[in-house]
């Protein structure tokens, strides 16, 4: 099956994610309250390694296992950037979680997270269906 | 060695590991690493309703939604097999911050206090998990991205709109930290 390695990606992703516990409420409130440097560590090492590898696969042109060109599509400016921006980041520091982290946290064993999750799928729904009518 | 994986993983060993999460993608798949489209795939999967932003064809992105099942996955390996059983080791300063919240539950990755089933017929349990989860869900998806598709694929890849999203996302996040949560914790 053709999605098993996306599978093992994740294995690893959640895995750490949920070992340096960034997918821990108290590692949320002590980011917002700029009270310990480690989700800032996390978060600016990644990009670092995910700025040089891109820099990396662009300057010698490396190509995907099947071939193909590797594209990064351009991700388009919209006023929902903003808008939405703001309304996620509200309720990432409420729930204290984003999406990765609600997958691992049911995962890890925390049941009442699916009450999280189905709310943030209630949302995007929302979104959806209100997309016509709102300002990008 | 199964001891040091069980210890708390330092950023500088978690952060390189997610970020080379990154070319993996791409080179294995062709993929952007991105999660909250899984929330995307999952709602024009099961409830399409004939919305134009849920008709296409979610199949075809069915690596994502093996890729969060694997974070799911991720989850018991890290949160229950390399379990150590020990507290989040915050930072003094948080936890005084924290009790004053009304929180006492000190235990596991999330307050048990909060995240329970009692507390989820409360006005508060309602606000923290379900008010919350749906603005994460509305949000991520207005923004186009949530912390994986903006802060570390949109940033790495020097996408300005990514950059304006995550500023917005600490300006929301700032907000609920400082001026409204206090709030709905003490109800």
């Amino acid at each position: 099956m053709k999605n098993i390695k996306f599978l093992l990606v994740g294995v690893l992703f959640g895995t750490v994610l949920t070992k340096t516990e960034a997918v821990s409420w108290f590692r949320i409130q002590e980011m917002f309250r700029f009270q310990s440097f480690h989700m800032y560590g996390i978060i600016g090492s990644a990009i670092a390694v995910g700025m040089l590898s891109i820099w990396i696969i662009k300057k010698f042109k490396i190509k995907a296992l099947n071939g193909e060109e590797i594209e990064i599509a351009d991700k388009q400016f919209s006023k929902g950037q903003i808008i939405g921006g703001t309304i996620f980041g509200m309720g990432w520091a409420l729930s204290g979680a984003c999406p990765g982290p609600l997958y691992a946290l049911l995962g890890a064993g925390y049941g009442p997270i699916l009450v999280v999750i189905i709310s943030a799928l209630f949302g995007t729904w929302l979104y959806s269906y209100l997309k016509p009518k709102l300002p990008h | 060695m199964l001891d040091l994986l069980k210890e708390p993983w330092p950023w500088y060993v978690s952060g390189p590991i997610i970020g080379i999460s990154i070319p993996i993608l791409l080179i294995i798949g062709n993929k952007m690493l991105g999660i909250s489209s899984s929330l995307r795939h999952t709602c024009a999967a099961v409830a399409p309703f004939n919305i134009q932003f849920l008709k296409y064809n979610w199949k075809s992105e069915m690596w994502n939604m093996f890729f969060v099942a694997g974070i799911f996955l991720g989850g018991f390996v890290g949160g229950v097999l390399l379990n150590n059983g020990e507290a989040v080791k915050i930072s003094e300063a948080t936890i005084t911050d924290i009790q004053g919240m009304g929180i006492q539950s000190f235990e596991g990755l999330i307050p048990a206090d909060i995240f329970n089933w009692n507390t989820l017929f409360s006005l508060k349990g309602i606000l923290i998990m379900v008010l919350g989860g749906t603005m994460i869900g509305f949000g991520s998806r207005y923004a186009g991205g949530c912390t994986s598709g903006h802060a570390i694929m949109g940033i790495s890849s020097l996408q300005w709109p990514s950059l304006v999203a995550v500023i917005f996302f600490f300006i929301g996040g700032l907000l609920m930290t400082h001026i409204i949560a206090p709030f709905i914790y003490q109800l």
